[in-house]
């Protein structure tokens, strides 16, 4: 069963490839057969493969197939290679069944849309470029995955190009996130240059077999360069600004590359890389830091958002600001943990928002929403149930597990604080205000906007099906005082290192003590939300709008100006650079020899005036010339 | 009857032809155009027929006799022409004929 591996990540290929080929001639309901089809056949086949990984694991707790050697220059030969392990395993079965369930929603969602062949062709391009991804065995394929990815996501947040905005959003993803990845291509060359090898298991077998003494600097240095790679494709401060621009797609797009999948390739990097930080402390805090900054910036700015889905963008951003907080403190498990289940949470939410915007004829602005409740009953439970999690609403919901077990993590580890404690226990109070004012606003008060189409079963199937994964998806890692039934930390414990939870921190963040901490701060926040966006609406709203709140809330809008900075310092200085280059010497060279070749052809051409005693006159005096050369010589 | 030297008869011809060739790049008329192709025609036949005395050769004369035929073939040809030019171009200018320009 485990040498079907490889027809995981083919699956999909074969569906996009076949779809480029037959597309036309397939029509809507062939192109989503294959599209969907592709996918529901991969997310079969990982249940399968996973499921027969873990009833016998494989020596070593990998599985390891090498499908052929990609090239081999100078005794560097990266294979083609497939590496199945807990981290990619959490990973696969997310990718293929959260994305299967996004396909299956796409069918309906895109049905009247012009370009729903090549909808399809780029999804299922996706779904292969991020299963290459997690499941390489080299950094180099990792690589090729990771660009392919953003290759896809380009595509996608630009795929209604009609609209300039649109392909800007495209390509501002596209170059800030390429900041990112020079980052971590140099850090690849680097590890290479120092160790030979880009193959994972063997790199951090020989890392760790060196450190510390004579590579703790290029451990150091890779360590904060991959975290560079990292901060582009997860959209961590300071290189966020793409991501509330990428929601330019459609929803599902949005749901899969921009909430569920993509952007948290840079968690499965440093997760699958653990050994580097873990002897490197400096690079680890950088980690936790980075984490901490994002989830409280976004966290605000989530708070003021008018567009539906550039508030869950926010959300995204802060949410994986936790992931990367819990990678920073050691705590790799808790971080894979809360992918897993915010894959499952967020891409409920986008999918609820993508009905609730397509039922509202296109309407973006929450504001403008309010009271569907009654008109949408199944979004407004499905988007409830996700809302919950997202704000980590106890014990129901699978945001509260992962959630908690991070804050937990994040003071009771050996690398963690209370800095780093009260900064996550503010993001919670503040995803519980902004999660639930989505839904105050969303579903409650007075309806603004008639419901011009309702979903249908290929969209609600996905909302109920991942509603019921938000709900349980938290239920297999229990903490201790809930029994401790936990065999997602059995599983990952055979390939990650267990969070180092020592001292009398950690024996109260492990206890009922910290988790009531949590959920009362949990409770406050959305209980604040309810009496800010229920009863009190008009005086928030007013508020929000005085003279004196107002620079704040426009700041938080803006997302803390970052886009502001960037366009002055980055975006105008090289555009006015490009204008101005478009004059430089070089195109003077080249212009003047266009220019030579046209004035040569004005001389000629004006020698053929058709007038053929001008012909004979310039012959005349060609044989009068040749004769006097000849008779005087 | 004195005998004309070679070099007065080639000088002549030469004259002659540059009348013709200059009334060919500077006259207009077609017909004009004609006639001095007739000259320089002439003028060469004349050197034929100088430089065959000299040498005491007929093959000269003979040649001057191929010019004579050629000559009346080219007047039936360009008088044709004349009338075609004239039919197409509504004038016997010569310059009005310039669609073969670059």
């Amino acid at each position: 069963m485990l040498s079907l591996l490889w027809l995981i990540p083919a699956l999909p290929a074969a569906g996009s490839v076949l779809l480029v080929l037959f597309g036309r001639r397939l029509g809507r309901g062939g192109t989503a057969w294959v599209g969907t089809g592709s996918v529901s056949l991969s997310a079969v086949l990982a249940l399968l493969v996973c499921g027969s990984f873990l009833a016998a694991p494989p020596a070593g707790d990998a599985y390891r197939q090498v499908l052929w050697t990609w090239f081999d220059v100078g005794g560097f030969a990266p294979a083609i290679g497939l590496h199945l392990d807990a981290v990619s395993i959490v990973w696969v079965l997310v990718i293929t069944v959260v994305g299967f369930l996004i396909h299956l929603y796409s069918v309906e969602h895109m049905e009247r849309d012009d370009g729903f062949t090549r909808f399809f062709i780029y999804m299922d391009l996706f779904v292969f470029s991020m299963l290459v991804l997690v499941l390489a065995d080299n950094l180099l394929l990792l690589y090729l995955g990771w660009e392919g990815v953003g290759l896809c996501s380009y595509l996608l947040i630009a795929f209604w190009q009609e609209d300039a905005q649109n392909v800007y959003s495209g390509r501002k993803a596209f170059i800030v996130t390429r900041v990112g990845d020079t980052a971590l291509i140099a850090g690849l060359f680097l590890l290479f240059t120092h160790y030979h090898t880009l193959e994972i298991g063997q790199l951090m077998h020989l890392v760790a077999s060196r450190s510390p003494a004579p590579d703790s600097g290029v451990v150091l240095a890779a360590g904060l360069l991959l975290l560079g790679g990292a901060v582009g494709k997860s959209a961590q401060a300071p290189l966020q600004t793409w991501l509330p621009d990428a929601m330019a797609g459609p929803s599902p797009v949005s749901a899969l590359i921009h909430a569920a999948t993509m952007v948290t390739a840079g968690v499965y990097l440093i997760a699958r890389t653990n050994v580097l930080y873990t002897l490197a402390p400096d690079a680890r805090l950088a980690v936790a830091i980075v984490g901490t900054v994002t989830l409280l910036l976004a966290g605000f700015s989530a708070l003021v958002q008018r567009d539906l889905k550039r508030a869950l963008a926010y959300s995204t951003i802060s949410q994986i600001g936790y992931m990367f907080l819990a990678l920073g403190v050691s705590g790799w498990e808790a971080a894979v943990f809360h992918f897993m289940t915010h894959a499952f949470f967020k891409a409920l939410l986008f999918l609820a928002a993508g009905v609730v915007i397509v039922a509202l004829a296109d309407e973006h602005d929450i504001f403008r929403m309010g009271g569907l409740r009654r008109e949408l009953p199944a979004v407004f439970a499905t988007f409830t149930v996700g809302a919950a999690a997202l704000a980590a609403l106890p014990l129901v919901t699978d945001g509260f597990y992962s959630k908690d077990l991070i804050i937990a993590t994040s003071l009771g580890s050996v690398d963690g604080g209370a800095w780093f404690y009260v900064a996550s226990l503010i993001g919670a109070f503040v995803t519980g205000l902004y999660s639930f004012r989505l839904v105050w606003l969303v579903f409650f008060g007075a309806r603004r906007t008639e419901v011009s189409r309702r979903p249908r079963w290929r969209q609600l199937v996905p909302l109920y099906a991942l509603a019921a994964l938000s709900v349980t998806g938290g239920f297999v890692w229990m903490p201790a005082w809930l029994g401790g039934f936990e065999p997602l930390r059995k599983l990952l414990d055979t390939a990650l290192p267990p969070a180092p939870m020592e001292g009398a921190a950690a024996h109260f963040a492990e206890s009922v003590g910290a988790a009531l901490i949590t959920i009362l701060v949990v409770a406050a926040g959305v209980g604040l939300s309810y009496v800010l966006w229920m009863p009190r609406r008009e005086r928030t709203q007013a508020f929000a709008a005085a003279p004196s709140v107002q620079p704040l809330v426009a700041l938080w809008l803006g997302g803390w100006g970052f886009d502001w900075f960037y366009e002055r310092v980055f975006v105008r200085p090289v555009k006015r650079f490009a204008h101005w280059a478009r004059h430089d010497l070089v195109d003077h060279v080249v212009g003047g020899i266009a220019w030579l070749n046209l004035a040569g052809w004005r001389g000629l051409s004006a020698g053929q005036n058709g007038r053929l005693r001008g012909y004979l006159a310039v012959t005349g005096l060609g044989v009068v010339l040749v004769l006097a050369v000849v008779v005087l010589r | 009857m004195a005998a004309v030297s070679l070099d007065h008869v080639l000088a002549l011809a030469a004259v002659l032809f540059a009348v013709g060739f200059v009334g060919l790049l500077t006259r207009r008329n077609l017909i004009v155009v004609l006639a001095c192709i007739e000259i320089m025609l002439n003028a060469a036949g004349l050197a034929f027929v100088a430089a065959g005395a000299r040498w005491g050769q007929a093959d000269g004369q003979v040649m001057f006799l191929f010019v004579l035929a050629m000559a009346a073939a080219e007047v039936a040809v360009g008088l044709a022409l004349a009338i075609r030019f004239r039919q197409a171009m509504k004038s016997l200018d010569v310059d009005d004929a310039d669609r073969l320009r670059g």
